[in-house]
């Protein structure tokens, strides 16, 4: 073979390797999903979404409380992560300069970039142990919290930086103040993104369990009380899953079902805010 | 037109063993300004009827028919946008490397169409070389790294036949004095704008392609940067064939045999305006359109 | 990412707007003020945490110093803990991903980046980020039921039957393959850190310079070859960041990895069948179970390593993406 015959079969051979690359990640992915809701749809009936579970061992039953758990905190985490996610979002890209803007800005990245598990950790060695005495579901909401502020943070920040300065200079230059430019014009003006990064972040937080496992710990019972331990819909699943028996297991897989349509659907809702943003803008 | 056996030959000619010191290329004798130069089957490239696309919708050159003679330097001006920078990119293929770009027509090269359908494009870069507006060495090389990168996509060569290959090219360019201390340490990026582009310049050179063409080569460069590539282009057209598109027409009537003047109209194609030696079209346009550029009425 | 910390170093305002909205008035200082507390919460909370789980971790700092880290017993009973296991099993079911998805990560990359017609390259890039929004648990749900007995029953057997009697490699595969061990929650671990490794690629070969390509294209070189000797050495300290943005996902992750890895035995044994923990899954099965302070402090202290290991690798991975986003001189 001369040499430019191999090298026009190393390029061919280069080609379909990568092209494989692709392929094998999409198989996974749709394998994965496949799985899930194929285990998964048996199992939903109106009892999964609105009753309790039974005593080990009886079939039947449902996992409403899990769901009813998931919700409450994660209205807990939306929150305290909201405003706090906007606010600092909103330093950032109006007022960010100096030692405290870089700080943040570092800071930010720090946190996301921190394993769940870690963030259980903490809010367990401050609101669990020290604060409230008990496992409870204000603590769960928190830690779920500090996981959405991050992402929220700088979706946000990005979305406010993108806001033309003329925008705000007009604002300015009628007599408008600085704060109610930012609150009444800027901030409307990248709403679809703010509602983007609103989202997202809560439908990252909702499908995270390892910091809930430490703080809210899960419950078999519905419970409105934050102060007690609460249930959420990936802690029922871990458990269920890790049970022996068949009705739980398949259970388990239809609350996996449960949690990534949700997430599915919220990334969909986003990702069509965001392409009507850049239709009309 | 050229049968596809006599392609693949041509294609193949370009040796896969190093080269001997002295370049291949016979200069041919200068010919009389008036006379068009070599024609079917000659040296040099010629492009007949060369149109090009960017996408289903959007033409950007029409029907362009023009010669490059072999051991000259011939100039496409033209303001903006008249596809001059397309034009010569057909010449190499790099045209269609964009995606969904394509071009139809025949641009010979030695005789050859090298829009032939089992032509490759990669074997035509070989042969036909280009220099960029913006010198694009590879940061991640040494200087002499740089000028054999594309003996070394070929392979087969020693260490040592590289370093003579490389030497002799970075004389060519006019860069060899000054980097003959550091061209294995330092990097292709540690130079000047000028230096750069003439070690672009070598690297081309190196692998001793048939044409070379230059996409506004200086216009990233100072006045002294832009001079010393000009004396270059003028050096190098005795060994090679050489293409340059230039909006600076000062440029083009120092150093080029022929120009080529284009324009695209309302329609935002371009298309062939005027083609003479430059003597001529600079003195003596033809057309109407030829003179008000070159006079200054517009572009 | 990288861009915001970056970004938030340039102004926000244009000098006329500045003036004409710096302080005069009463509510904007209030509104500057009451934001400026809110954002300064964050580097707070950093602090904070780190702090408190400093202090709950002392005592068994204290207590076993260095040994913490190189001791591999961890006997609630006679309370002695040492996390060698635990930070064992971490590097190893990281490195596993690591040496899975760095390739085939690069390898979509590229073809989003240089491959894939340009219809193609939105949905396939949605397609792979959808594995990131996978939640943890549905990959344990799904490694657990679905993988696991893949591996015990035809994947591991084959591992030991063809590479079991190699000199030296053979000990990686040795070992009765239950199905529940390091390599199956390697194998979790690499499908979890694809996506991030290959958006992140991805953006790093965006801003590779177009003229780069043609450069090397000019000089005769076929579209791999141009990958291979203009594209990937220019990107290259941008990848080996998303690598190890990549390897920092890994090791926190927990729920995926407890439910395949077994969760016991705290031996450190060469064979990747062999099960074990990972700090992670470690702290999330026992930390229900401990009852006295000097067990709670342990588990305290392998957070506070996961937290080092992790802000450490996330802060050079960013440096290496940022370095290949300035450009060549940069380098």
């Amino acid at each position: 073979m001369s040499r430019w015959q191999r090298r026009r079969l190393i390029n061919a051979l280069a080609a379909s390797v990568v092209v494989l690359c692709a392929a094998v990640a999409v198989a996974v992915l749709l394998i994965i999903l496949g799985h899930v809701a194929i285990q998964g749809l048996p199992s939903l009936n109106v009892a999964f979404f609105t009753e309790r579970p039974l005593p080990p061992g009886e079939v039947g039953g449902g996992v409403a409380p899990a769901i009813l758990g998931t919700l409450e905190m994660l209205a807990v985490a939306a929150t305290i992560g909201i405003p706090v996610g906007v606010a600092t979002a909103i330093y950032l890209s109006e007022y960010g300069r100096g030692n405290l803007a870089r700080a943040v800005s570092f800071t930010i990245d720090l946190i996301a970039g921190l394993p769940s598990i870690v963030i259980g950790v903490f809010v367990w060695a401050w609101l669990v142990r020290n604060v409230v005495g008990q496992y409870n579901g204000l603590a769960g909401g928190v830690a779920l919290a500090i996981i959405m502020v991050p992402i929220l943070t700088r979706t946000v920040e990005e979305t406010l930086r993108i806001v033309p300065d003329p925008l705000r200079e007009a604002s300015l230059a009628l007599g408008i103040p600085r704060w109610k430019t930012i609150l009444r014009v800027v901030l409307p003006t990248a709403q679809a993104g703010v509602i983007t990064g609103v989202v997202l972040s809560l439908a990252r937080a909702g499908g995270e369990t390892a910091p809930l496992l430490l703080t809210a710990l899960g419950n078999q019972f519905f419970n409105l009380d934050l102060l007690q331990p609460t249930a959420a819909l990936p802690i029922q699943i871990y458990n269920y899953a890790r049970s022996p028996y068949a009705d739980w297991q398949a259970k388990a897989w239809g609350g996996a079902l449960v949690l990534i349509t949700l997430i599915g659907v919220l990334s969909a809702l986003t990702r069509w805010a965001i392409a009507r943003r850049t239709r009309v803008v | 037109m050229s049968s596809s056996s006599h392609v693949a030959h041509v294609a193949e000619s370009v040796p896969t063993e190093p080269a001997p010191a002295p370049p291949r290329h016979v200069a041919q004798q200068a010919m009389p300004p008036e006379q068009a130069p070599a024609d079917q089957g000659g040296p040099g490239m010629r492009a007949r009827d060369l149109s090009a696309w960017y996408n289903v919708s959007r033409k950007a050159i029409d029907n362009i028919s023009l010669p490059v003679a072999a051991n000259h330097i011939t100039a496409i001006i033209g303001p903006s946008g008249c596809g001059k920078s397309t034009f010569i990119r057909c010449l190499n293929r790099m045209h269609e490397v964009v995606r969904g770009a394509r071009a139809s027509g025949a641009v010979e090269l030695n005789g050859q169409d090298i829009y032939a359908p089992d032509v490759d494009p990669v074997r035509v870069r070989r042969l036909v070389g280009m220099v960029f507006q913006k010198p694009n060495p590879f940061p991640m090389m040494t200087i002499f790294e740089n000028v054999v990168a594309g003996l070394r996509l070929e392979g087969g060569y020693k260490h040592r036949e590289l370093e003579e290959i490389a030497v002799r090219a970075l004389r060519q360019a006019a860069l060899w004095d000054e980097v003959k201390d550091v061209w294995k340490k330092a990097s292709g990026i540690s130079l000047s704008g000028g230096q750069q582009q003439r070690l672009c310049i070598a690297r081309t050179l190196a692998v001793e392609p048939t044409v070379i063409l230059m996409d506004e080569p200086c216009s990233a460069l100072d006045p002294i940067a832009t001079y010393r590539i000009e004396e270059l282009m003028v050096e190098l057209k005795n060994h090679y064939t050489i293409a340059i598109v230039t909006h600076n027409m000062q440029q083009a009537s120092r150093v080029s045999d022929y120009t080529a003047f284009m324009l695209a109209e309302e329609d935002r194609i371009g298309r062939l305006v005027e083609f003479g030696p430059t003597a001529r079209i600079f003195t003596n346009p033809s057309e109407r359109r030829t003179e008000d550029y070159i006079t200054g009425r517009f572009g | 990412m990288a861009a915001g910390a970056h970004a938030a170093l340039t102004p926000a305002l244009s000098p006329t707007a500045r003036e004409f909205g710096s302080g005069a008035n009463r509510g904007d200082r209030v509104f500057e003020g009451v934001v400026s507390l809110v954002a300064a919460c964050v580097p707070l909370l950093l602090l904070g945490i780190i702090v408190l789980l400093l202090l709950d971790a002392l005592p068994a700092l204290v207590r076993f110093g260095g040994t913490f880290l190189t001791q591999t017993s961890w006997d609630p009973v006679k309370e002695e803990f040492g996390a060698a296991a635990y930070i064992y099993g971490t590097v190893v079911t990281s490195l596993i991903a690591l040496l899975l998805a760095a390739p085939v990560g690069v390898g979509c990359a590229l073809f989003i980046a240089e491959y894939s017609p340009l219809w193609l390259r939105a949905p396939v890039s949605f397609l792979i980020e959808l594995l990131a929004a996978i939640p943890s648990i549905i990959y344990g749900l799904w490694g657990f039921f679905i993988l696991a007995p893949i591996m015990r029953g035809a994947v591991e057997p084959l591992l030991k039957n063809s590479l079991g009697n190699v000199p030296v490699l053979g000990a990686l595969f040795s070992g009765p393959a239950v199905g529940r061990d390091l390599l199956v929650a390697g194998v979790v671990l690499s499908i979890m850190i694809l996506p991030t490794i290959t958006a992140v690629s991805r953006e790093i070969l965006r801003a590779v310079p177009d003229t780069q390509r043609e450069g090397m294209l000019a000089l005769g070189a076929t579209k791999w070859e141009t990958i291979r000797k203009a594209v990937v050495p220019y990107a290259r300290s941008g990848i080996v960041g998303a690598a190890i943005l990549g390897l920092a996902r890994a090791l926190g992750e927990t729920m995926a990895v407890t439910m395949v890895i077994g969760n016991s035995s705290t031996q450190i044994r060469p064979s990747l069948f062999t099960p074990g923990y990972t700090m992670a899954s470690a702290i999330a099965n026992q930390f229900t179970e401990a009852d006295k302070e000097i067990y709670f402090s342990a588990i305290v202290s392998v957070a506070l390593v996961l937290l080092a290991v992790a802000a450490v690798m996330n802060i050079a991975a960013r440096l290496l993406v940022w370095r290949v986003a300035r450009g060549p001189g940069a380098m």
